[in-house]
């Protein structure tokens, strides 16, 4: 029941912090580019006034998968490295959290766009 | 076929893609729910292989990352992408897809300033925006560590 619980509030808020981009997208025509800046930076700051890391401990996946997330951990990992580091850790925490992430996605985009043929992805569906 | 404008707009309404709110907030929502439900059952499975909180959340977002390459690959995410809106944009799904798709588009124009520039066209925004807001938030934790 636990785990059934775990997963229902990790779609209803990994849902709703979806739905909300989406209603940005309808009403303010808001880029995807503006989009996800916008929640990465939005994920700092919640994460810096320690507000993101309570709903991150009851929904789980629902908090760390939407961009949010990862402004969260950015938030966490400077915060980490100033109290190991002092003032330089300010220029270190940021991309030591992101770097999984960052790295992954460079990466895993490198050897997709060798493997995979490129075409226009409008024309598929039309 | 000959069609007044009116009919013609009608047509045009009827068969392009669903565009109104009704449709489009409900779509984001359950797909963007799954991907994060997806996204917790990684998480919860690398937890009981025995890694750490930091390290599970650390692989889950790899294994996202590799998923949504793949998928852009096959010409899936974006296909998906167009019925899911924000629900395939917000994850980190959406966010890997940002650097694969552009990269996968311009490898024609090159390796260098094709696919390795092309790639951040929008990550990079992310990144800058996001980098430096840490790095605000970092300075002003420090201030606050020294009173």
């Amino acid at each position: 029941m636990d785990i059934f619980l775990d997963y229902l509030w990790a779609f209803l808020v990994g849902g709703a912090l979806c739905a909300i981009g989406q209603v940005l997208i309808d009403l303010t025509k808001l880029t995807p580019a503006r989009i996800l800046t916008s929640y990465v930076v939005a994920g700092v700051i919640l994460g810096a006034l320690g507000w993101y890391e309570p709903i991150v401990d009851f929904a789980g996946g629902g908090a760390t998968v939407p961009l949010t997330g990862f402004g969260n951990l950015l938030a966490k990992g400077v915060r980490r490295a100033v109290d190991e580091n002092g003032l330089l850790g300010a220029f270190m925490g940021g991309f030591t959290s992101a770097a999984v992430g960052v790295s992954a996605a460079i990466f895993f985009g490198l050897l997709a766009a060798l493997v995979f043929k490129s075409g226009s992805k409008i024309n598929e569906t039309s | 076929m000959n069609i007044s404008n009116q009919e013609y707009g009608e047509l045009a309404k009827r068969v392009s893609p669903p565009s109104s709110m009704a449709k489009t907030i409900p779509m984001a929502f359950l797909i963007g729910g799954a991907i994060c439900t997806l996204g917790e059952a990684l998480l919860n499975m690398y937890a009981a292989l025995g890694f750490s909180q930091d390290d599970a959340g650390a692989l889950t977002s790899m294994s996202l990352i590799f998923l949504s390459a793949l998928l852009t690959g096959l010409k899936l995410y974006d296909r998906i992408a167009q019925h899911a809106g924000a629900g395939t944009l917000v994850p980190i799904t959406g966010f890997a897809n940002s650097i694969v798709s552009p990269a996968l588009e311009f490898k024609s124009e090159g390796f260098v300033l094709g696919l390795g520039a092309k790639m951040f066209v929008i990550a990079g925004p992310v990144l800058v925006y996001g980098i430096s807001a840490s790095i605000v938030y970092g300075i002003i934790y420090y201030i606050q560590t020294l009173l």
